[in-house]
């Protein structure tokens, strides 16, 4: 059995992973904002054989109560064995363009927490020499694009940021889990046209459960991203420029 | 399966999708509105052209599990195949389940649907303890035998049409396993069947049988009957065979006389169509086909129709309507692949319009060619009519206002208890209604 923190948990994917700990018999710590629906989710849990699930409300940006939470979810599991952090927000890029309040909100929100729960989770990891920092990044950060830079720029803030915090924390003993999904068909986008790059939240949680137990650096899921961001990499800024993307 | 389309993948409707998250949410302001489940249904009970189809599958939260008493309670988007996974291991099945495990919690009380076990067990809203209904002014509707009587009753089989069902609470039965031990054999008469089905409906949880309709008049009628029960049977192991998918729509069906006729001489014939000692475990018994992913493309890109119909009467009543039919058919040399023929049960149906009702009920599926198949479902209908009989909405996009109405007498009690933003390509169809 293993003890977890979730944050972001009524998030499809992050419920979806949560979903495959618990029938598995893990204690699940879940942070949301909304209670009704998180209480939902910690019900649903149970049913699927969670050793517990507790929920607790809280919102991302309220960063200073994050060692009150953490303090909690320590005392109530007995521990914390791995943390998944997958909240955020879909930033509405031309919104953020004109707005600055907006535009410092969403960074909070996708990069500041992050940064600042990964943090605070480090210190109480390293001082217990074990455990998994897994971290919902997205193929988004791996290249500004004009469609949605300002999620891409706080995305690749987290993936900088948990790549350094990797290699401080290797040799004691703890793993950090960089995660970065593509498209991924979660309830916010039940309603768009499908391709074939897309993906369901339950083949993205399983790769994440499973990289989460091998403590994996880096995942692309589907594994097919990793090529498609290679090759959006490799493009020469001065072609890269003038594309629509 | 796309959102937004049905299984028979006839007709295509254009509506407006908006997805359902959780129970907690109030229903979006988007009239005409209908619940889609996991759009299993083969017709046009799950459409709204013009209009807006509420996608429930996001709501696929489990309440609350009794092992002790087998009470379940969820959101009304999980699937059958997800309470199977949850309480097979701890001694539980649902009641009731109809020929695939890929069908809501939702879908299966709008539809009132029926399984191999009908005779025993009724239709899946006998099993029902409880439903809440949400109505587009907001209010919550707590549904029971005892409360809100005929609520429960307009919206078990009610095809959506009074609300969005948000949560269930379901009486599961026990069982002893995942395995279901019986027999399998030939019939070569539809009296034959009749005595095998009359025979074993005592002694066995699901009886079924499978007709060859593409036989000639000499052979018409032969078929192979399977029963069985659940049972435990330490050692065995489940089947591993992998799940694959039907990769793209084959621009001309495969699908043909010829291909019907030679395969179910193959079916009928193979050497375990009879089998006196059949060990199934329960995936391939009661869900055969849903190891296929979107086996519905098969029948290429303009869709097919199932006709399901049940008939009423003495066993020799039902005889001659049934051989009329399969007469019918084998004259269009349309022939189906799939034919399923059961009897039900005595047991009435709570719904006002609910399909099953004492009868066999023979089920087909025809690739749609255009005229020449409508006109032979339509003949179908017109045995149907003559005996009585009726056809399940669920399984329909083509049935006539007149005969729906005449299959489904109670329809116009139903109207009173249809939200006033709710309706249906099936509803406006059959009664000729604008709204």
């Amino acid at each position: 059995m293993k003890r977890i923190l979730i944050m972001g948990a009524t998030s499809a994917i992050a419920e979806a992973a949560a979903r495959r700990f618990a029938s598995r018999g893990d204690s699940l710590f879940l942070v949301g904002r909304n209670a009704q629906r998180l209480q939902a989710v910690a019900d649903d849990l149970m049913v699927r054989g969670a050793h517990a699930a507790y929920a607790y409300v809280l919102d991302a940006r309220d960063i200073e109560r994050y060692p009150i939470m953490l303090d909690a979810a320590a005392e109530r599991m007995g521990g914390i064995d791995a943390a998944l952090i997958a909240h955020g927000t879909l930033s509405d890029q031309f919104a953020c363009q004109s707005s600055i309040e907006q535009l410092l909100q969403e960074f909070t929100t996708n990069a500041l927490s992050y940064i600042a729960l990964c943090t605070q989770l480090a210190n109480r990891f390293e001082a217990q020499n074990q455990g998994v920092i897994a971290v919902i990044s997205s193929v988004a950060g791996d290249r500004g694009r004009q469609s949605n830079y300002v999620y891409g720029a706080a995305k690749a803030a987290v993936t900088s940021f948990t790549s350094g915090l990797r290699q401080r924390l290797y040799s004691k003993g703890v793993r950090v889990v960089t995660i970065k999904p593509g498209f991924v068909d979660t309830p916010m986008t039940a309603a768009f046209k499908k391709g074939a790059l897309w993906a369901s939240p339950e083949a993205v949680a399983t790769s994440i459960v499973r990289a989460i137990d091998r403590g994996t650096p880096v995942i692309y899921t589907p594994g097919f991203w990793r090529a498609i961001m290679w090759i959006i990499r490799t493009i020469p800024e001065h072609v890269f420029r003038r594309l629509k993307l | 399966m796309a959102a937004g389309s049905s299984w028979g993948r006839w007709p295509r409707h254009e509506q407006r999708l908006i997805a359902l998250n959780d129970r907690f949410e109030r229903l979006p302001d988007a009239a005409p509105m209908l619940p889609f489940g996991n759009g299993r249904s083969y017709g046009d009970v799950c459409l709204n052209n013009g209009g807006t189809l509420l996608l429930t599958r996001g709501m696929d939260r489990f309440i609350s599990f009794d092992p002790a008493s087998g009470i379940l309670e969820c959101e009304a988007g999980v699937l059958l195949s997800q309470i199977i996974e949850l309480t097979l291991p701890q001694g539980w099945f649902p009641p009731v389940t109809p020929g695939t495990a890929l069908v809501t919690v939702g879908g299966a009380i709008a539809n009132d649907v029926h399984g191999k076990n009908h005779h025993r067990a009724g239709s899946f809203g006998h099993h029902v303890i409880e439903f809440e209904l949400l109505r587009s002014n907001g209010e919550i509707l707590r549904c029971r035998p005892d409360l809100n009587r005929e609520w429960f009753c307009a919206t078990i089989g009610g095809l959506g049409l009074t609300g969005l069902i948000r949560t269930a609470r379901l009486q599961m039965r026990r069982i002893p396993g995942p395995w279901i031990a019986g027999d399998s054999q030939r019939f070569t008469s539809l009296s034959e069947f009749f005595a095998l089905a009359a025979d074993s409906d005592a002694d066995y949880e699901y009886t079924v049988a499978w007709l060859d309709c593409a036989s000639s008049s000499r052979s018409l009628g032969r078929g192979i009957f399977m029963r069985g029960n659940h049972v435990d049977r330490d050692g065995a192991t489940a089947p591993t065979a992998r799940p694959w998918t039907m990769p793209f729509t084959p621009p001309v069906s495969p699908i043909n006389g010829l291909s019907v006729r030679l395969f179910n001489a193959l079916y009928y014939h193979r050497p375990s169509a009879r089998a006196p000692a059949a060990l199934w475990h329960n995936r391939p018994f009661l869900f055969p086909l849903d190891n296929v992913q979107n086996w519905n493309r098969i029948y290429g890109p303009r869709g097919f129709f199932q006709y399901q119909c049940v008939l009423p009467g003495t066993a020799a009543v039902q005889i001659a309507a049934l051989q009329e039919m399969l007469l019918r058919i084998s004259a269009s040399r349309l022939g189906s692949f799939l034919v399923v023929l059961k009897e039900f049960g005595e047991l009435s149906s709570l719904g006002l319009l609910s399909f099953p009702r004492p009868g066999a009920t023979l089920a087909l599926d025809f690739p749609n060619r255009g005229a020449p198949t409508l006109r032979l479902l339509e003949d179908l209908d017109a045995i149907t009519r003559a005996a009585g009989g009726a056809v399940y909405p669920a399984k329909d996009a083509r049935m006539s206002g007149v005969s729906f109405r005449q299959y489904f007498p109670r329809w116009q009690q139903l109207r009173e208890f249809i939200d006033p933003k709710f309706s249906s390509s099936f509803w406006r169809r059959v009664t000729g209604s604008t709204t």
